[in-house]
């Protein structure tokens, strides 16, 4: 029993296609402690969705050990330990707003009543209250995005799994999205790993940030982030900010160089 | 009533949606209908060559080939037989009721099993890559040779003859109903299916709450292929059966007597075209209810085999 969130020892994953066999990630040993905010960041191809998805249990590592609250991760998911927030929303078109939230509850066997209080109170969260009973369609992207994540957090999940979460946002909408999964983030205790491909993003959210380097993918490095708690609009202006955003992208530049 | 002035100012005229889609549908009707008029009065001035040539007509437009619109819907109102007092339109409303029967019969069974077949296929990639073969050669093979045999397999089971044609009915509403509920159920995004993984969902959750929800949009516009379908199908089970009523008996002896009544023929085979364009409507009409406006496909996509 350890007290870490998660723990990726020596973890590769191969994937056999049809043009041969890809080396996706390459001996990942990384321990994600309980409540902090992981990000991993990388160019594309360095395998850090497929990471999610090996911790998510979406996949299973060729080799290595991936352990969750001392538990496998398979065992996690059926305990429901994940929630997910994926790049596009994937909110189910022909439910209602509400009913969206209510998805994973509805599953799990919550009964009705505690199912849509639930839902209200998960809105509230996310500052959709009054819009239960529209369609996602009805919503711009990022009230849609606030609804998965509305979503992912309605069973109370100990791990958010994010990919991407912000990517086709624009940048006003992101950085509001950022302060409020911060305060989620806050209230809540949940433990996330987050991946992103902006740097500034990545430095903004994170107690750290896992630089990862392609084919195959490795994490190259691990970077503290050295700033004060909470993140506030201000912190973006601060010298210690500027510092972290030029300490994670000198490090993805230390590999850039050999492609 | 005093109608608001400035939403209408500036803008053409429109009809409302519902009256336009009738009115457009009356002008082809009419555009048809002077279409083949014109072509026989052309026809009937030259002597049956093209103008100012002397290339033939593709069709002859004697009466006997090509009948007045007018005497075609005129022959509707009188006897079907010579010496009976039933008018052909109550005939054929007759034998297009019993048609129905099996039309509908066969489109109900070929549509449960089309669906139910791509269940099964999203369920079992073995029973697909197995099967899949099979369903598309099912269609290779002419409905025409196979009525006959069903014909008499479901009299020596003792099927009633209505049930049998239904059988032949549903075997053409399966198909399109089973590859395009398969393009449905496949259509979430796999991102929707990881979401269902993380929350532990039994593929039965997964199936009534994802897949099926996300297929019933691809679903109508197969129903509507499989409603004409239907009908054609029955017509043609119709053929070797040795029935007495059914649009595919009176328009085997409508064709026997065309050179002597050709209008019984057209008579005919407008009622059976109505049928089917009914059947479709009924369709439209349910999908219209079931499903929201945002989520209709218009138009059958391409079969993905």
């Amino acid at each position: 029993m350890t007290d870490f969130a998660v723990s990726l020892a020596a973890v590769s994953m191969i994937f056999e296609t049809a043009g041969g066999s890809v080396h996706a990630l390459d001996d990942i040993t990384i321990d994600v402690r309980d409540g902090e905010f992981i990000s991993l960041i990388g160019p594309s191809g360095c395998g850090k969705s497929t990471m999610l998805r090996l911790v998510g249990d979406l996949l299973v590592p060729t080799e290595g050990n991936v352990a969750v609250r001392g538990k496998t991760a398979r065992q996690a998911r059926l305990d429901r330990e994940y929630g997910m927030v994926f790049q596009s929303s994937t909110l189910l078109e022909w439910r209602k707003v509400a009913a969206n939230v209510e998805l994973p509850l509805e599953i799990m066997g919550v009964p009705p009543e505690q199912r849509a209080s639930r839902a209200r109170e998960m809105l509230a969260l996310v500052d959709l209250t009054g819009f239960e009973d529209n369609y996602p369609w009805q919503l711009s992207g990022g009230m849609q995005q606030r609804v998965s994540i509305a979503r992912a957090l309605a069973f109370e999940p100990s791990i958010l799994l994010m990919d991407e979460p912000f990517g086709a946002l624009d940048e006003m909408t992101r950085e509001r999205m950022q302060m409020e999964v911060l305060q989620i983030q806050k209230q809540t205790g949940t433990t996330i790993i987050f991946v992103t491909h902006s740097i500034p993003e990545a430095a903004f959210l994170s107690d750290r940030v896992a630089v990862m380097s392609p084919r195959p993918g490795r994490i190259a490095e691990v970077i503290e982030i050295d700033l004060p708690k909470p993140r506030v609009f201000e912190t973006r202006e601060d010298p210690a900010f500027f510092a972290a955003v030029t300490k994670v992208r000198e490090s993805l530049r230390g590999f850039e160089a050999f492609e | 009533m005093v109608q608001p002035a400035a939403d209408n100012a500036g803008r053409p005229f429109q009809l409302p949606r519902r009256y336009r889609t009738i009115v457009s549908f009356s002008l082809i009707v009419i555009a048809l209908a002077v279409l083949w008029e014109s072509y026989k009065w052309m026809g009937q001035t030259t002597g049956g060559v093209w103008p100012g040539t002397s290339l033939g007509l593709p069709v002859r437009t004697n009466n006997r080939a090509m009948p007045h619109l007018w005497d075609i819907v005129a022959a509707l109102f009188r006897p079907a037989r010579r010496g009976g007092d039933e008018i052909l339109l109550v005939t054929l409303l007759e034998a297009a009721m019993f048609t129905f029967r099996s039309a509908f019969a066969g489109f109900l069974v070929g549509s449960t099993f089309g669906f139910g077949l791509a269940i099964w296929f999203i369920r079992s990639p073995l029973a697909e890559r197995g099967l899949m073969p099979y369903v598309v050669a099912s269609q290779t093979v002419p409905l025409i040779a196979i009525a006959p045999m069903v014909v008499i397999w479901g009299g020596q089971a003792g099927l009633p003859t209505w049930l049998a044609v239904a059988v032949i009915s549903s075997y053409l509403c399966f198909f399109p109903v089973a590859i395009n509920s398969l393009r449905g159920l496949r259509s979430p995004p796999a991102t929707a299916t990881e979401l269902m993984r993380s929350y532990a969902a039994t593929p039965h959750e997964v199936l009534t709450k994802l897949q099926i929800p996300a297929a019933l949009p691809f679903l109508f516009p197969a129903l509507k292929i499989a409603a004409t379908a239907s009908v054609i199908g029955a017509i043609i089970g119709e053929l070797p059966a040795g029935l007495s009523v059914g649009l595919g008996r009176a328009l085997l002896s409508f064709a026997s007597s065309f050179s002597s009544a050709p209008e019984k023929l057209f008579g005919a085979v407008l009622l059976s075209s109505l049928l089917g364009v009914l059947f479709v409507g009924l369709v439209a009409l349910a999908e219209r209810r079931l499903i929201p406006e945002n989520r209709r496909i218009a138009e059958i996509p391409e079969f993905a085999t």
